[in-house]
C-alpha cells in the first residue's frame, strides 16, 4: 500500500499510476474500491440500461449504480426518467423487481406513499397527520429524487450521479460513433433489447475486464483449448464446406499475432477506445443477402456498404459499458467489490432486420460471453489469477509497457498498432483524472 | 421389429447411467448416449419454449458437445489446471410422456449438482427433461433440456455438465 488514506490525499493517488505501470492497490484495496465508487463512478457517464426495455408508460427498469439503488421509468409524456430507488419518506426501495409495469403508479410497499410516474409525490395517507409539520418544504414531499445527470443517446441511457463532472459530449467525444454504427446497422436505425441477459458473476476486480476488451495479447494464449479445438474438429470432421456459424465465430479467437496487430486500435481521450480500426474477427462472417438489401433500400448502396464496412471488434466506454457494434451485443460491468463483479451480456435486434440476425447475435453471446462459455472460462481463470497473484508481496506494479511512447503523455487519442497496451494506459489516465477531488483534477 | 419398448425402470437405469458418465468423467461414454440430431438445452429464460427466441446457457448440438469434452481434455484449457469435479443428486425419473409409435419417451427428473474446484463449491437445481428414444443402437438422448432454477442469477463459471 502507498498511502494509509488516499481519500485525503491526491499525491498517494497520483503515485499509483504511472505512464507505463500502475499499483495493484487498483484492483486489490478495499479503501481504493469504496473511493472509486464515490468518485469515478459517480464522477462519469454511467451506463444505466437501454429506453426500449422500458417500451410503455409505467415500464420500469433497476439497476446499481456505484452503490445507488435506481430505477428507470417512463411516464405517461413518454418520457424515460431515471429516479434514486427510494421511497421519500423511510428510503423503502420503491421497486423490488428487476423490470416490470407499475400500471399508473408507483407505491411503497411500507407506507402506501404513491407517486406520478413523472417522479412526483401524488398521495400520502393519512396526510392531516402531517399539519404543521415542516415536511411540506422538505425533499421528503418533492417525490423520488432524480438523479443529478442523464443522457439517452440512441436509446442508451446513461447518468451521471455527481453534480459536478464532464458534460456527455465532451465525455464521450467521437466514441458515440460505435453507438451510431450499431444502430445504424437497423435498417430503421434502431435498436431493442432482446434475447434476455447474460449474467455472469465473477471472482475478479472489474477492470480486469474492461481492460481485457482491447488487450490483443491474450486471445490466441487465453483461447487456444476452445476456439483453437472449435477449429481443429471442424477441419477433421467437418464436411468442407462453408464453415457453420458457431466454427465462423470461434475461430478468428486464434488467429495469429499479426492479424491482432494489424487491426488497429483506436484511443479516445477519457478512457475509451475500440480494437478493430481496419478489420476485426467479425469481418468475415458469412454474407446475409437479404439483410444487406434492406439495408441498401433504408441508406442508399454507398451508406449501406460505409455501415455495414465498419467491423470494430469491442468498443471500451470507460468504465462501465464496452459494445461490440458488428454483433450488436453490450456487456456492462456493474462492481460489487474490489474482488466481486457481475458482467452483463444483453443482445439487440435490429429493428427491420430478418431474425437471423438476432440469432446470430446471441449465438455469439453464449458461446463468447455466458457463464456456461468455454472462452468466459478461460478468460475469468485469468483475471481470478491476476486477483490472487497480486497479493504477492515483492513486486507492486502491473506492466503497461507493451508499445509505451513519451508521446503519449501529451495527449493519447490517435491510432496505434493492435496489440498495443495504449487502451489500458488511457483508461488508466482517465481513472486517475476522475479519481481526483474536483479542485485537483487539473493539476494532474 | 425386433426392438421391444423399454420398461420404465430400464428409462430410469439410463437417466441415473447418464448422471454417473458426467460426474465420473467418462465423456466419451457420455458423448456416446446421444443421438445425430441430439440438443443438449439448458434455456436462459423462464417459459422459454425454443433455442431461438432467447439466449441460452447451453444449447449444443453433437459438435459443439465434441468441441467441450475436446477442450477438457486439452492440457491448454487453463480453467481446468486446477480441475472441476461435479455430482449429481437425482430425485428418481419419472416417465411423463411416451410415443410408442416413434419410441419416443419422456421422462422427468428433479436434480441438485454440486461443482467444486478445490475450496470452492457451488450448488445448482433443477429439472432435467431427458426426451430419450429407441434407435437400434438402443436408447438415445434425442434431447436433454435443463430447466436451472436460479437461471436469473449471476452464476459462475459452470465448467462441466448439467
Amino acid at each position: 500500500m502507498i498511502a494509509s488514506s488516499y481519500a485525503s490525499s491526491p499525491d498517494a493517488l497520483r503515485a499509483l499510476v504511472r505512464p507505463d505501470a500502475v499499483h495493484r492497490d487498483l484492483y486489490i484495496s478495499e479503501e481504493l474500491y469504496e473511493l472509486e465508487l464515490e468518485r469515478l463512478w459517480r464522477n462519469t457517464w454511467i451506463y444505466m440500461g437501454h429506453d426500449s426495455q422500458v417500451p410503455k408508460p409505467g415500464d420500469f427498469y433497476t439497476a446499481s449504480i456505484a452503490g445507488s439503488p435506481l430505477a428507470m421509468l417512463r411516464g405517461r409524456d413518454d418520457e424515460v426518467r431515471v429516479f434514486l430507488n427510494r421511497c421519500a419518506h423511510k428510503g423503502t426501495r420503491v421497486v423490488s423487481a428487476v423490470q416490470g409495469n407499475c400500471g399508473s403508479a408507483l407505491r411503497c410497499p411500507y407506507h402506501g406513499w404513491t407517486y406520478r410516474l413523472d417522479g412526483s409525490l401524488r398521495t400520502v395517507p393519512q396526510k392531516g397527520g402531517y399539519r404543521g409539520t415542516e415536511i411540506s418544504e422538505s425533499a421528503h414531499f418533492k417525490g423520488l429524487t432524480p438523479v443529478p445527470n442523464q443522457e439517452i443517446y440512441r436509446g442508451f441511457v446513461f447518468v451521471r450521479l455527481s453534480n459536478e463532472g464532464p458534460d456527455f459530449h465532451d465525455y464521450f467525444g467521437d466514441s458515440l460513433s460505435s453507438i451510431d454504427n450499431m444502430a445504424d446497422r437497423s435498417p430503421e436505425g434502431r435498436l431493442e433489447i432482446a434475447g434476455g441477459v447474460l449474467r455472469y458473476y465473477h471472482d475478479c476486480n472489474w477492470k480486469m475486464f474492461v481492460e481485457n476488451l482491447n488487450d490483443a495479447m491474450h486471445p490466441m494464449v487465453a483461447h487456444q483449448s476452445s476456439a483453437g479445438v472449435a477449429k481443429r474438429l471442424w477441419e477433421e470432421e467437418g464436411d468442407g464446406g462453408e464453415p457453420p456459424m458457431v466454427v465462423q465465430q470461434f475461430g478468428p479467437f486464434v488467429n495469429d499475432y499479426d492479424f491482432f496487430d494489424n487491426m488497429g486500435v483506436k484511443i479516445y481521450e477519457n478512457g475509451h477506445s475500440y480494437t478493430g480500426v481496419k478489420f476485426s474477427i467479425h469481418s468475415k462472417y458469412s454474407a446475409e443477402p437479404e439483410y444487406e438489401q434492406r439495408m441498401v433500400e433504408a441508406y442508399g448502396q454507398e451508406r449501406a456498404h460505409a455501415i455495414l464496412g465498419e467491423n470494430r471488434h469491442n468498443t471500451v466506454y470507460f468504465p462501465s459499458l464496452t459494445v461490440k457494434g458488428a454483433i450488436q451485443a453490450i456487456r456492462v460491468a456493474r462492481p460489487l467489490a474490489a474482488n466481486r463483479t457481475v458482467l452483463e451480456s444483453w443482445t439487440f435486434r435490429l429493428a427491420g432486420a430478418p431474425e437471423e440476425l438476432l440469432k446470430r447475435t446471441m449465438t455469439y453471446s453464449r458461446l463468447i460471453n455466458a457463464p456456461t462459455s468455454v472462452v468466459g472460462h478461460d478468460d475469468l481463470h485469468c483475471y481470478s489469477e491476476i486477483q490472487r497473484g497480486l497479493h504477492a508481496q515483492g513486486n507492486e506494479w502491473v506492466s503497461l509497457h507493451r508499445n509505451y511512447d513519451p508521446a503519449e503523455r501529451d495527449g493519447i487519442a490517435g491510432v496505434y498498432n493492435g496489440t498495443s497496451e495504449v487502451s489500458m494506459r488511457g483508461q488508466f489516465r482517465a481513472w486517475l483524472k476522475y479519481m481526483l477531488p474536483h479542485d485537483e483534477a487539473g493539476a494532474s | 421389429m425386433s426392438r421391444a419398448h423399454p420398461k420404465t425402470g430400464e428409462l430410469a437405469r439410463f437417466v441415473y447411467r447418464e448422471a454417473r458418465l458426467i460426474d465420473e468423467k467418462r465423456l466419451d461414454e457420455w458423448y456416446a448416449l446421444f443421438a445425430e440430431d441430439a440438443l443438449y438445452w439448458m434455456p436462459l429464460v423462464r417459459g422459454q419454449t425454443d433455442p431461438h427466441s432467447h439466449t441460452s446457457l447451453f444449447c449444443e448440438d453433437r459438435f459443439l458437445l465434441k468441441v467441450r469434452i475436446e477442450r477438457l481434455k486439452n492440457p491448454l484449457s487453463h480453467s481446468q489446471q486446477l480441475p472441476s469435479f461435479c455430482q449429481h443428486v437425482l430425485q428418481r425419473p419419472e416417465l411423463v410422456e411416451r410415443d410408442d409409435d416413434a419410441w419416443e419417451y419422456s421422462m422427468r427428473t428433479p436434480f441438485v449438482y454440486l461443482e467444486t474446484r478445490l475450496d470452492e463449491q457451488f450448488v445448482l437445481g433443477g429439472v432435467a427433461h431427458h426426451d430419450l428414444r429407441r434407435e437400434d443402437g438402443g436408447l438415445k438422448i434425442a434431447v436433454k433440456r435443463i430447466e436451472l432454477l436460479n437461471r436469473d442469477a449471476a452464476l459462475p463459471s459452470i465448467q462441466l455438465f448439467l
